[in-house]
């Protein structure tokens, strides 16, 4: 399944240059403490959810990030309830091995990725992005990922392909909220093609360097920096490039008042409330919410000459 | 019926219980339990509180004719006055902390917002009930009048469900248990109104036992 192209490899992958001339004593040494590995306690297992060392990334803010405690216990992750404190309650619930992720659609090489095999594909990058959720709301989160664009080239969209359609579980047994009715199961998001394949638009696997919390969309969940949150889609099971905009989860519960394209903006409010101004949790005063979430450099052009009242 | 001795024990205990609710959020603060976002806690909490004692208020008097304790209708005040309470901190915490006193984005939220708009209306109409919540006010007004006056509280109580199910989201579950609450609170009257125009149509003769129930609405002191 993986595409064995040497620049792929992750440099951590690589057998030291010391390990590899010394290959027969490290065989020998090797088959001696099998024994004593198998009968390790298993707190080892559990020391390796410490994913490997990311690389600093260019497009890190250089805010404070928001403390862990808030970033795992403040969640909107409707699966498992609609309360804040209800993700971090109930998520345990979710099992995240065996997982895949099935990518295909309108592409020449359509893949099922092992989860396990997806993380190694290239070295992790640490993002630390901020993150404005439609309620007024935001936080600093430093996530580690791979950027999406990896991943789609690995199946090479086809030329008819627009959009992205992002799906996520929705398994009743684990996600106590699908049984209820207030939003369509499974949870879909989508994006416009050029949105997915840009650079700013990161695959999280972690944050703060460790394995992402289950309330967090583990194992796998998308991070759109520029949109509002609910842009950025969970514990996603599939991935379909298609010709037409996708039917959103949240369009299908209410187009008049999230988008499709839903991108931070001050200037344009939610029907119900202002978007002028958000809270950075563990601040008191309000902060002015910025276009674009403070990324309007790097995405604005993606929206050259549309009416972004119109498009909200 | 309960001695003077007793109804002064029992508003003692209620007056007690009834700050609980801004004890625990005093206590919540303090000791930082609020979770991530304590404005947004504090601010739904004292909403939701403004909204319990209003459906309290309301309940009394259903409760007092189904129960036959008339002296439910003496804590019914109390009770009111902290429906009051409770507004006046849920809107301090709107204007002071999550709006910091930004008084343009105020207006612009009072006019443009209409779960704002209606939240406002429902605290204006508010406050002269509360303002004509004692003896010398009934006696000032009339008890007829005060009574015409005090019946707004049906329409505060629909403009504080609506301000509730319009400010959620997407989940309307507990918007919706409020407003079966208040429908069946508005409903119980509405029926008992109507069943007795119905008796008092049906029989000219003279009333006898029916009107020995009815309660003056001056406390008593």
């Amino acid at each position: 399944m993986l595409i064995q192209q040497p620049a792929d490899i992750a440099p951590s992958e690589i057998t030291p240059q010391g390990v590899f001339d010394r290959r027969r004593e490290f065989l020998k040494t090797a088959a001696g403490t099998a024994l004593g590995l198998a009968l390790q306690p298993v707190t080892d297992a559990l020391a390796a959810e410490k994913l490997a060392a990311a690389t600093r990334s260019p497009f890190s803010t250089a805010e404070k990030p928001t403390p862990y405690k808030d970033v795992t216990g403040y969640n909107n992750f409707y699966e498992f309830g609609t309360d804040k404190s209800d993700p971090a309650e109930h998520a345990h619930t979710l099992k995240t091995r065996p997982w895949s992720i099935a990518v295909e659609g309108l592409v020449k090489q359509p893949k099922t990725f092992a989860i396990d095999d997806l993380i190694k594909l290239v070295p992790l990058e640490e993002r630390i992005y901020r993150m404005r959720c439609v309620e007024g709301w935001s936080m600093v989160i430093p996530w580690l990922g791979l950027p999406l664009a990896t991943l789609l080239k690995q199946v090479e969209p086809q030329g008819a392909a627009k959009y992205v359609e992002f799906i996520s579980a929705a398994d009743p047994r684990t996600m106590p909220g699908v049984n209820s009715r207030v939003l369509e199961w499974p949870y879909v998001e989508g994006l416009r093609l050029d949105e997915a394949l840009h650079p700013l638009s990161l695959l999280a696997v972690g944050l703060y360097g460790e394995v992402l919390p289950n309330q967090n969309g583990a194992p796998l969940r998308l991070v759109v920096p520029w949109k509002y949150g609910f842009k950025s889609g969970k514990s996603i099971v599939k991935i379909r490039l298609v010709e037409r905009e996708p039917q959103t989860s949240w369009v299908k519960a209410n187009a008049r008042e999230y988008g499709f394209y839903s991108n931070v903006n001050p200037d344009v409010d939610h029907p119900r409330w202002s978007q002028a101004k958000e809270r950075r949790i563990g601040e008191f005063i309000k902060r002015k919410t910025l276009p674009f979430n403070g990324y309007a450099d790097q995405v604005a052009k993606l929206y050259a000459g549309m009416d972004l009242k119109k498009y909200y | 019926m309960l001695s003077q001795k007793q109804l002064s024990a029992l508003k003692s205990l209620l007056f007690v219980a009834c700050l609980l609710p801004l004890a625990r959020l005093g206590w919540g603060s303090w000791s930082d339990q609020l979770g991530a976002n304590p404005i947004e806690f504090i601010t739904r909490s004292l909403g939701t509180w403004t909204l319990n004692f209003l459906l309290i208020t309301l309940a009394i008097s259903p409760l007092r004719k189904l129960t036959g304790w008339h002296w439910l209708l003496r804590l019914r005040r109390m009770l009111g006055l902290f429906a009051f309470f409770y507004v006046v901190l849920h809107l301090a915490t709107y204007l002071w902390l999550d709006q910091f006193f930004d008084w343009p984005a105020i207006l612009k939220d009072i006019l443009k917002r209409p779960f704002i708009t209606v939240g406002m209306s429902a605290f204006v109409l508010l406050v002269p009930l509360a303002a004509t919540s004692s003896n010398a006010m009934i006696r000032r007004l009339g008890g007829k009048r005060w009574q015409q006056l005090h019946r707004s509280i049906y329409a505060i109580a629909i403009f504080a469900v609506v301000h509730y199910w319009w400010l959620v989201k997407q989940d309307v579950t507990l918007p919706a248990v409020y407003a079966l609450l208040l429908a069946l609170l508005l409903g119980v009257r509405a029926l008992w109104r109507e069943q007795e125009r119905r008796r008092q149509l049906a029989c000219v003769k003279p009333r006898t036992k029916e009107r020995d129930k009815v309660i003056p609405i001056i406390a008593r002191q």
